[in-house]
């Protein structure tokens, strides 16, 4: 069973500034009455904003009429099938694949990168695109480090495949990028997402501004925060604030953080090394633009043009009965909730995965479970 | 995975900077960072890179949040997060501390 305890109260928090933290739930509880209609949702798109909500109890706090939901913000959840799957291939095939850890879990169609190993199959985990260089530094063999990550984690991927590396190296990108899949949640039909907190590290990167086009095209406003308990409530009250006025606009709660234009240097070698391309995300939708890939320039470091990859080998396995019952893709689409999966706790656990979303600390399923199974009781 | 991790500069070579995180000693690249670093300046790592340098009157609260962090038990994943974050550093050459 999940460990951690779920605080139930404003006091038991772990706020370093009760006070102020009791003043910014009062104000979020007013101005969301304040909007006029109940439920009002809204969404963010970072795991680790996750993390942070259901570590402090965020929840408990949160006025009754308030959902906040997350979203797409997980990349090793919707990293789709057949890109594990040409990890698996590759690795089958004798290359060294190098690999965030949380990728191992990830089910393709027929294995998992872990399933591969037991079977003989050479993985490495690494926790930087540098130490895949490394490895393959110090052996003959072929080493790829299947990439994982939204853009703020490809500006590393990028930074190596500029550098210096070794002829054994290339690279397999799964590698995934954010503002596409807002516009594709914020446009499903059954979508009521009224507004979006976009992460503070990863605007970091792309600056504020990127997302003015966004809320131009859907009228709904995007709020910048941080990760402490603090950011994120301020960041819901100005949030909120938005939606009640009907001013749909960005606004950057984060400025220490934060600036309009980001950080420039690390956007010319994102966008140096890679190009958008249009692909499905596990659960969710195809997103055009979507997909971070090397530009033809980078062929040579591409595990996709220098190897050949057959994928339909594995295709011969049905995925698993369990695997269809996953609501993954309901869930960051913000239409559903892991308690509403029969698996959740039961057959899908983090030891034994069903789903993308019980892998990675990044997962909304695995979040709840590990923070008590349903963070708002 | 882009929560990131505050750290020290002790030391800076070349495009790589010694950095002290919580009492661990790693290198970070500066390939990506945008403002020159010296010893001194805390910076944010994320996977090994230093994405940004964190303004100084931000640094206090910035430590004080990863210190929270930190201090939770060993099966917390926020904080497992963290230390994953530290061991995208490679471990430092030997060097002066600054
Ligand atoms: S609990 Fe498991 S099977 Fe159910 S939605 Fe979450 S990841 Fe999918």
């Amino acid at each position: 069973m999940p460990e951690t305890a779920v605080p139930s109260a404003v006091d038991e928090l772990k706020f370093r500034d009760p006070a102020k933290a009791r003043a910014l739930a009062a104000a979020l509880g007013k101005v969301t009455r304040e909007v006029g209609h109940a439920p009002v949702s809204v969404m963010h798109v970072c795991g680790s904003h996750e993390q942070a909500i259901a570590k402090f109890g965020l929840r408990t706090i949160l006025p009754k009429g308030l959902n906040v939901i997350m979203g797409p913000g997980c990349p090793v959840c919707v990293t789709d099938l057949p890109e594990v799957d040409e990890a698996v291939v590759l690795a089958q095939d004798g290359k060294i694949i190098a690999s965030y850890g949380d990728m191992l879990k990830v089910p393709g169609t027929a294995q998992s990168l872990a399933d591969a190993q037991a079977l003989g199959g050479r993985i490495e985990v690494v926790y930087s695109a540098a130490q895949a260089v490394e490895l393959a530094r110090d052996t003959t063999d072929d080493v790829v480090f299947f990439a994982s990550g939204f853009e703020t984690t490809a500006v590393a991927t990028a930074a190596v495949a500029l550098g210096d590396v070794p002829p054994n190296f290339s690279i397999l990108s799964a590698h995934k990028y954010i503002p596409p899949v807002m516009e594709i949640v914020a446009e499903m039909p059954d979508s009521r997402v009224e507004g979006f907190l976009a992460a503070g590290h990863a605007a970091a990167i792309t600056g504020w501004k990127i997302f003015e086009r966004f809320v131009e095209k859907h009228r709904v406003p995007v709020v910048v925060a941080g990760f402490e308990p603090l950011d994120i409530l301020a960041g819901l009250v100005k949030l909120i604030e938005l939606v009640r006025d009907g001013t749909p606009r960005v606004e950057n709660m984060f400025p220490r953080c934060v600036t309009p234009d980001g950080n420039r240097n690390a956007q010319r070698q994102l966008w140096r090394v890679f190009r958008t391309q249009g692909g499905r995300w596990r659960g969710i939708a195809h997103v055009p633009n979507g997909n971070l890939r090397l530009r033809d320039e980078f062929a040579h470091l591409d595990a996709r043009s220098r190897y050949p990859i057959d994928l339909r080998r594995l295709w011969t396995h049905a995925p698993s009965a369990l695997t269809q019952v996953c609501i993954c893709g309901e869930i960051m689409a913000g239409l559903n909730a892991p308690e509403n999966c029969p698996l959740f706790g039961k057959e899908c656990v983090p030891e034994s995965p069903v789903g993308a979303c019980m892998v990675s600390s990044e997962g909304t399923c695995k979040i709840w479970y590990q923070y008590g199974g349903h963070p708002e009781l | 995975m882009c929560l990131g991790v505050p750290g020290r500069v002790l030391e800076v070579r070349g495009q790589t900077a010694v950095v002290d995180f919580f009492g661990v000693r790693r290198e970070t690249r500066l390939d990506v960072v945008d403002e020159p670093v010296a010893p001194g300046d805390y910076i944010l790592n994320h996977v090994g890179f230093a994405i940004r340098k964190i303004p100084t009157p931000e640094i206090g609260e910035t430590l004080a949040l990863y210190e929270m962090l930190l201090r939770e038990a060993e099966h917390d994943i926020m904080a497992a997060d963290v230390r994953g974050e530290i061991d995208a550093a490679p471990v430092a050459e030997d060097g002066p501390d600054a």
